[in-house]
């Protein structure tokens, strides 16, 4: 029997998660793991909105925001359960999204990308000022999400490291699962249609603006939900989540490993968290490296790197 | 039989240019109505007044007398109106069968949620359209160029998927600009088989074509449009005996363009 595309790349994706911790050097690497894992449901999201629907955002990282100061303030103002603080910030980015969505993707190409841009600093702005909620540019410190002691009360023990690792790489698994199911669903077939060609989606019946603000409200979800998860396993939170870099960083990760793929974008998310790691020049010149991969994506593989790669190899058989 | 669609002095100026002027016409269903008209005549432009991708600067569409003069496209389309482009708008980076696929949007939509989730409702729907589409490749030939990346196949073979998709609306009126530009004569005839086909199954066809010896052959009644503005209409044979229309196609007035094919 033929293994669908979504089945495999489910299967990769759990079999990368489950085997790479044996071949860790530290338990250091559980971290950078986690961090991956976050990455990649952020841009998950960002293959539905980019890679299906062909819209751009430069200011997904506010959403990030909105999810990660959800889980930081909510347990201490209201008493919320932090996991329901994460259900709250992702309510909130997607009510924000919908409101916003509206409007802006009217626009197209680069105006799109300013607006998107401009509702990224407004967060950012919102969290750096108000400094006796959010500790302003200090950041302020998130609770415990309290999942851990529960395990080691059901007999399983992790270490902080560890459990983040496989609670991130669970939930970006659910994450890729779901944009998976949406991409042959009738409602990713009509994103990619509109993607392909606005008219003539149009005339066979699409609802343009109401199909691109679905897209725009769920990527903002995974947005708010890797900002909120974040936070909480670093424990503390700073509006740099919300930042224009952190914007950029998603859209860069994408496009690099390919957003017109589930696989190909969390490749990217993969390779622009180990980089940092690997080469400590790059921390320094982060911005610098960014734009640089996205100007040669742009130029030679239009498609990002996974698609252009495995194309490469099945051309050779064919 | 009353008519389907109607069209009732529509007009549309660009930035001075009277590209459409005052054309009214009517078109009962099972019925082949063909527009045709030298180059930049303001065929296309019509056709995108009647669709709702222009909003029509004068004049009213009324379809099953409703007024839906300037109407969004897929609000049209829910009321039984579908169309293909003259200038091929297909999705290139989905297969063939996607293509065709999205043509059940509105018969097999369904929320969201139910799509994310991956329901089983939801892959009942995408199952449904999937076996709709490949039997409307079949009925086009297509079949073999299912699974192939739409970007990839050829002119002809992409008219007649812009056709498939267009009749997996199932629509009332079909607006066809140049369905068999680019075709061969086998293909060109295959195409003259379906229209007719689709035609005496009821749907209300308008035709936009300069293969002539297709437009006599298969027209009910013909429209012709110079210069944006009617200038003669009737069966077959009137239209092509009238001398204001011989006229337009030679090029008499104005130097205009020749006629081609
Ligand atoms: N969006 C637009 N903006 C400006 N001018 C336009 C636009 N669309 C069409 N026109 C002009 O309107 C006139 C009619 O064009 P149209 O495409 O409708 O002609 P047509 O009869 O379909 O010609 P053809 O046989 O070449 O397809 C032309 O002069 C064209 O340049
Ligand atoms: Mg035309």
């Amino acid at each position: 029997m033929k293994m669908t595309p979504k089945t495999a790349t489910l299967l990769v994706l759990a079999a990368l998660i489950a085997l790479t911790p044996f071949f860790f050097p530290s338990g250091y690497y559980y971290r950078v793991g986690a961090l991956l894992f976050v990455n990649g449901i952020a841009v998950t999201g960002m293959v539905i909105l980019t890679g299906y629907a062909g819209q751009i955002s430069l200011g997904h990282a506010g959403f990030a925001g909105i999810g990660a100061y959800a889980c930081a303030l909510a347990p201490v103002h209201w008493g919320l359960h932090p996991a329901l603080a994460v259900i709250l910030g992702a309510a909130i980015s997607a009510i924000l999204a919908f409101l916003v969505g509206r409007p802006i993707l009217r626009l197209k190409g680069y105006y799109l990308g300013v607006a998107t841009l401009g509702l990224g600093i407004l967060v950012a702005m919102v969290l750096n000022n108000e400094r006796q909620l959010t500790g302003g540019p200090d950041g302020m410190a998130v609770p415990e999400l309290g999942l851990r002691a529960l395990l080691k009360g059901w007999g399983l023990t992790l270490s902080n490291g560890e459990f983040w690792y496989f609670f991130c790489g669970l939930v970006l698994l659910v994450g890729a699962w779901l944009a998976l199911n949406l991409y042959a669903s009738p409602t990713g077939r009509a994103l990619r249609a509109l993607h392909g060609s606005e008219v003539a989606a149009r005339t066979v019946g699409i609802d343009v603006a109401r199909l691109k603000l679905q897209a725009f409200v769920i990527s903002a979800v995974y947005a708010s939900v890797s900002g909120s998860l974040l936070a909480l396993q670093n424990k503390f939170v700073t509006p740099d989540v919300a930042g224009f870099m952190h914007s950029i960083e998603m859209v860069t990760m994408a496009v690099l490993g390919g957003v017109g793929s589930v696989l190909g974008a969390i490749f990217g998310a993969g390779i622009l968290t180990l980089l940092p790691q690997v080469l400590t020049v790059f921390a320094e010149y982060e911005q610098m490296v960014l734009g640089l991969v996205m100007v040669l994506v742009m130029i030679f593989l239009r498609e990002g790197l996974l698609p252009s790669v495995l194309r490469k190899f099945r051309g050779k058989d064919e | 039989m009353s008519d389907l669609l109607s069209i009732e002095g529509l007009g549309i100026t660009f930035g001075g240019l009277k590209a459409v002027h005052d054309v009214s016409f009517r078109v009962r269903p099972g019925e082949i109505v063909s527009v045709i008209g030298p180059n930049g005549a303001g065929k296309t432009t019509l056709f995108n007044m009647i669709s709702g991708v222009y909003r029509p600067g004068a004049g009213r569409v009324v379809l099953e007398g409703d007024d839906v003069t300037g109407m969004e496209p897929h609000l049209l389309a829910r009321r039984g109106m579908s169309r293909t482009f003259q200038n091929l708008q297909i999705f290139p980076s989905m297969t063939a069968l996607e293509n065709a696929v999205t043509g059940y949007h509105l018969q097999e939509r369904g929320p969201v949620l139910a799509d994310l989730l991956g329901l089983p409702g939801a892959r009942a729907r995408a199952r449904r359209a999937e076996e709709g589409a490949r039997a409307l490749l079949a009925r086009v030939g297509l079949e073999r160029a299912a699974e192939r990346a739409a970007g990839n196949l050829s002119y002809g073979s992409l008219k007649r998927l812009e056709i498939a998709r267009a009749l997996a609306l199932e629509p009332k009126v079909l607006l066809l600009d140049e369905p068999a530009a680019g075709c061969n004569a086998v293909e060109t005839e295959e195409i003259d088989h379906l229209i007719a086909e689709v035609a005496a199954s009821g749907v209300a066809i308008l035709l936009v074509e300069h293969d002539m010896k297709m437009v006599m052959r298969i027209s009910n009644h013909i429209v012709v449009l110079d210069h944006g503005e009617k200038i003669a209409e009737g069966d077959p044979a009137t239209v092509s005996r009238n001398p204001a229309v011989i006229a337009a196609y030679l090029g008499v007035e104005e130097g205009q363009d020749h006629a081609h094919g």
